[in-house]
Formats: C-alpha cells, sequence, structure tokens
C-alpha cells in the first residue's frame, strides 16, 4: 500500500498553513503559492500514472482497514478531476498576480485559494460519505471568504444569500447521511454500495437518492435550485470566479455522477427520468439566461448552467457511451469555463466595466486577446475539432441509441444557442465601434493573459489529442459503469 | 423514544424554516443555528437511541450504543458552530457597510452595481 493519493491534498493543506504565516510578505507567498501549485499538479500526474499502469488507488486512513475507517480512493475519474482541478489552480494563483489587487492579496488570499484546492481536491478523492461532507465543508468555508474578501457592497450582499443557501444544502446533506446510515449502517461508499443492492430497489433508497439530488442539486446548480447562483458569482472579481465557476459546481456534478452509478443505480425508470427531466429544464433555463442578458459575467455564468445541464443529461442516459461523454465534457467544460472566465475578466480590465452596451472596439489594439477569445468560444460551443465535441458528440448518440430524441435534440440545439451567445458576446465586446473612442495607449494585459491562454491552449491540445485521453477516460468509465470494479478494489474483496 | 426525538427535530425545523423566512437577518442566522440543531438531533436519532452501555467493546460485549452517529454530531457541531461565526462576522460587517439588516433592501438589481 502506498500513500500517494493523500498528496494532492496534503501538499495545499501545507502549503495554506505555511501561507497564513507569511501574510506579510506578498511576493513570498506568490512564490510558496506557485510552488505549491506546481507540486499538486505533479503529484496528480503522479498518481495518475499509478492509477493507469496498477487500477485503482486506495489507502486506509490511520490503517483502519475498509470500510470501518475513513478510505481515499483514487480511480481514474477522481484522479483525472483531481489533475484538472490542480491545474486551473495554478493558472488562476498566475492570473491573480495582476489583477486581484494588494489589499486581497494582504488578507489571505492565497491561502484560502489553496484551502479551496484542498476541498475540491478531497471531495473528488474521498471513499466515505460523510468524509465527502467534511471536504464539502472545507471547499465552501473557502468560498465563503473568497467570496467576500475585498468587502465591496455587491460582495457583502451576495455573500449573505450564499452562505444562507449553503448553509441550508449542509443541513440537508447531513441527515440524508444520516438517513443513509440508518438504513445501511456504513459510511464508506464501496461498503453501502453492497449494503443497496442486498436492500434491491426499496421506497427508501428512491427518497434517499432525492434527497442526495436535492443536496448535490443546490452545489451543483440544477433547476430549480440554481436560482442563487447568477447573483453570487457575479460578485467577486474574475480570478475568484473563474474558481467558482470551473470547480464547486464540478463537485457537486461529480458528487451526482458518483452516487448515481455507484449507489442509486436500482431504480432507473424512477431516478433518472428526475434526472433527465430536470437536465432539460437546466438547459433551457440556461439558454434564456445566457441569451437575455447584456453583460460578460452574467453571459458566461449562464454558459455555467448550460454546461451543469448537458452533463446532467449525460449522466441520466447512464449508458457506457454516455458516461464516457459525460466524463470527457465534465474535464472540457472545467478547463473552457476558468479559461474564459480569466479572458473575460482581462475584458473587464480593459473596458472597465461588464456592460456589453458599454465596450467595443477592442479588437484594434488586443488582436491575441480577441482570437483567443473566439477560439475558446468555439471550444465550448463544441466545433470540432476542439474540444467540447467530443463530450458532446458521444453524450447525443447515446441519447439517440436510448431512443430519448427529446433530449438529444434540446441538446443539440443548446449548442446552437450557446454558440449565439458566446458570439453575440466576442462582436459585441471586440468588432463593435465603441460609444467613446477608445485611449490611445494600450493596457499592459501580457502577464494576464498568459495564463488564460494556456487553458485555452490546454483546452485546444484536449481536442485535438482526444485519441491519447481516451484510454484513462474509458478507465474512468469502467469503474462507474461496473462499481464492482471499484468496490473489490475499496474492500479487497 | 426515537418518535419523540423525530418530533422535536421536526419542531425545531418548523421553527428554523420560520425564523429564516422572516427579513431580519439575524433572526435568519438565528434560524440557521436552530435548523443545525434539529440536524444534530436527527443525527442521533438514526443511530438508534438507549440500545445498551457505553461502546467500550470487550471480548464478549452483548450491549453498546453505536458510536458512529455520536462522532459525525461531533464534527457537525464544530462546522456548524464554525460557519455560524463566520455568517456573523459577514453580516455585522454587511450591516456597517450596506447600512441595513432588511433583506428587502438587500435584494440588489443589476442597475445599481
Amino acid at each position: 500500500m502506498i500513500n500517494l493519493p493523500i498528496l494532492p491534498i496534503l501538499i495545499p493543506l501545507a502549503a495554506a498553513i505555511v501561507l497564513i504565516f507569511l501574510s506579510k510578505s506578498v511576493s513570498a507567498q506568490r512564490i510558496v503559492s506557485v510552488i505549491a501549485s506546481t507540486a499538486t499538479v505533479i503529484s496528480a500526474i503522479i498518481v495518475m500514472a499509478k492509477v493507469k499502469s496498477d487500477g485503482i488507488q486506495t489507502v486506509d486512513m490511520g490503517s483502519w482497514p475498509a470500510p470501518f475507517g475513513i478510505t481515499l480512493v483514487s480511480d481514474m475519474l477522481s484522479i483525472l478531476l483531481v489533475l484538472t482541478a490542480s491545474v486551473i489552480t495554478l493558472c488562476v494563483v498566475l492570473y491573480s498576480f495582476r489583477s486581484i489587487g494588494s489589499g486581497r492579496e494582504n488578507f489571505y488570499y492565497y491561502p484560502i485559494v489553496q484551502f479551496l484546492l484542498l476541498g475540491v481536491n478531497g471531495s473528488f478523492t474521498t471513499g466515505d460519505i460523510f468524509n465527502l461532507f467534511v471536504f464539502f465543508e472545507i471547499m465552501l468555508m473557502s468560498s465563503y471568504v473568497l467570496i467576500v474578501i475585498g468587502g465591496t457592497k455587491i460582495q457583502l450582499r451576495e455573500s449573505i444569500k450564499y452562505i444562507l443557501v449553503n448553509v441550508i444544502s449542509s443541513a440537508i446533506f447531513v441527515i440524508a447521511v444520516g438517513f443513509l446510515y440508518s438504513v445501511t449502517g456504513s459510511l464508506n461508499m464501496a461498503h453501502i454500495s453492497v449494503r443497496i443492492s442486498e436492500i434491491g430497489s426499496e421506497p427508501i433508497i428512491t427518497v434517499l437518492a432525492v434527497l442526495f439530488l436535492i443536496v448535490f442539486g443546490l452545489k451543483g446548480a440544477i433547476f430549480p435550485l440554481y436560482f442563487w447562483l447568477p447573483g453570487s458569482y457575479a460578485a467577486p472579481p474574475a480570478p475568484i470566479l473563474a474558481l467558482f465557476g470551473s470547480l464547486l459546481t464540478k463537485v457537486g456534478i461529480y458528487a451526482i455522477l458518483r452516487t448515481y452509478t455507484l449507489f442509486f443505480y436500482h431504480d432507473q425508470p424512477f431516478t433518472h427520468d428526475i434526472l433527465s427531466m430536470l437536465a432539460l429544464l437546466t438547459i433551457v433555463a440556461g439558454v434564456i439566461g445566457a441569451l437575455a442578458y447584456r453583460d460578460v459575467k452574467q453571459i458566461l455564468i449562464y454558459n455555467i448552467i448550460i454546461a451543469v445541464g448537458i452533463l446532467l443529461f449525460g449522466i441520466a442516459t447512464m449508458t457506457e457511451e454516455s458516461i464516457a461523454g459525460t466524463v470527457f465534457y465534465l474535464i472540457h467544460d472545467m478547463i473552457i469555463k476558468a479559461g474564459l472566465f480569466l479572458l473575460g475578466g482581462i475584458m473587464i480590465y480593459i473596458a472597465g466595466t461588464s456592460n456589453l452596451n458599454k465596450m467595443g472596439g477592442l479588437i484594434r489594439q488586443y488582436p491575441s486577446l480577441g482570437w483567443t477569445f473566439l477560439l475558446a468560444s468555439f471550444a465550448l460551443a463544441g466545433i470540432p475539432p476542439l474540444s467540447g465535441f467530443t463530450g458532446k458528440l458521444l453524450i447525443v448518440r447515446s441519447g439517440f441509441a436510448e431512443s430519448e430524441y427529446v433530449g438529444s435534440i434540446i441538446v443539440l440545439l443548446s449548442s446552437l444557442a450557446v454558440l449565439y451567445s458566446v458570439i453575440n458576446l466576442f462582436m459585441a465586446v471586440f468588432w463593435k465601434t465603441p460609444e467613446t473612442p477608445l485611449p490611445d495607449v494600450k493596457k499592459r494585459t501580457g502577464l494576464l493573459f498568459v495564463p488564460a491562454a494556456a487553458l485555452v491552449v490546454l483546452s485546444v491540445l484536449y481536442g485535438v489529442g482526444t485519441e491519447a485521453v481516451y484510454p484513462y477516460v474509458m478507465q474512468a468509465v469502467d469503474a462507474l459503469i461496473q462499481p464492482e470494479i471499484y468496490i473489490d478494489a475499496v474492500l479487497k474483496e | 423514544m426515537e418518535i419523540l426525538m423525530c418530533m422535536i427535530a421536526g419542531l425545531l425545523f418548523a421553527a428554523a424554516v420560520y425564523l429564516m423566512l422572516s427579513k431580519s437577518l439575524l433572526r435568519i442566522i438565528i434560524g440557521t443555528g436552530l435548523l443545525s440543531h434539529g440536524t444534530h438531533l436527527m443525527l442521533l436519532t438514526m443511530g438508534g437511541l438507549k440500545t445498551g452501555t457505553v461502546p467500550v467493546l470487550g471480548e464478549n460485549a452483548a450491549a453498546y450504543t453505536d458510536p458512529i452517529p455520536q462522532a459525525l454530531i461531533l464534527t457537525a457541531i464544530v462546522i456548524s458552530f464554525g460557519v455560524t461565526a463566520v455568517f456573523l462576522v459577514i453580516a455585522y460587517r454587511a450591516y456597517q457597510e450596506l447600512g441595513t439588516d432588511n433583506m428587502d433592501q438587500l435584494r440588489g438589481t443589476e442597475s445599481d452595481d
């Protein structure tokens, strides 16, 4: 047994503790942050190589054998998401140097980002349902601080609603875990899966499935539980928004994916129909928002909701192909959303506003920014050979194969709406003649542009190199479609 | 006994929902406190009550209480304590900056961003 899977959790924790003591020196904080984030990425790559060659890695905390102790489980899905999250955090940290401002840097911005990464990586890795709650709380606690750091009026106003919604959803989470424990008598996710298959499709299991859907739906912003998201996410500055938009909602989606493939796959006609219905409503609601707003942040935020709907539809279809599409699309969406939000942040920084009606004409002075944004927009909409294409293709094709015609067509149409909304954004910000002529002095955006462009390039490589990524994704899908693989690895039967 | 505890938890929930639906920020925070109390009672009940003695197991332990819900509650209480503290601080700061604790006036529209 090796302890490798704990490294992507341990490194951010250690870094965050060190960073708290360095709060006086901003440059020291920056150096430590970059070193720690890079180390997290490297450790995630090492674990991924290990999982690829030797199968699922588990660590029993305190050497209490599963299912009695807390077990950390790195299967391919977990480690792929951990790697993606760590890369995004590295880029966001680099981007923050120029954009977050010395006020926030002096008040524990960097340690909190590391704590957030700790919570996210922990949620992806843990194999214990209560431990998942604890890592969720670490992540949420960091996000409470990040959403309010800087203390502007709009941030204070929105953070209150954000905290309230999440406190309530945490309470429901604890209750759901309590119910699950009283039914199955275990907290280890693999063990719960075994116990639930012994019970079969009792009504109480379906009730639990819906309870967990409410909890994770609140975090993952599915219809009708997404109401808090557009307001809250618009409050903090771009780098924090990029972290939230690419990581937090995706943790909710990961939790739905995990629980609905490991626990609640016995009563699929009921649970997965609800899921599919909500997925389509989520897509429609997101499309309406994305088309209605004339604001950079809001358009991109509603695109998060559309992506959540597409991912949920993939989970609801629940065939090998659709799950593969979901995993492909999940990783794609994390990378491209972070890239888009960072690029959007640069656009807001240049124009001094996020209102589309007051922007325009940036292509003359910032051509590279414009074309990178266009490329990212195409990737988001899923134009081949860019990264959104593979995932969407697999999801739609499996939808048609399962005779889910309405859903598949809505997913396809949503791509058009996504394309329209981001091209609209591109036209308004870059092509349109501005109301007031732009100043001749170009603002320096080089250091902001590099990390954002790196994410877009990564997304393009992910799309072009699908063939190379494919075996990794399929290994993740195997463990999701056949829960026995996951269970055997954890319980070592 | 379990049914009684469930009813108490339900009462706490009802009170919490009532408080959280009010307009004053402080009442809302107290509501979240009650909500977590109700949750913890529920969690304790889920392990079964009065089933035996302390969970110190010997070779032939016949009766013992399930220790896991108690461990879970301990964790959950600490977390909700921390969250309530953060919430109170942010609410106080928001009251100072925005000059109101009435949720109606904290609604916010795009025009005032």
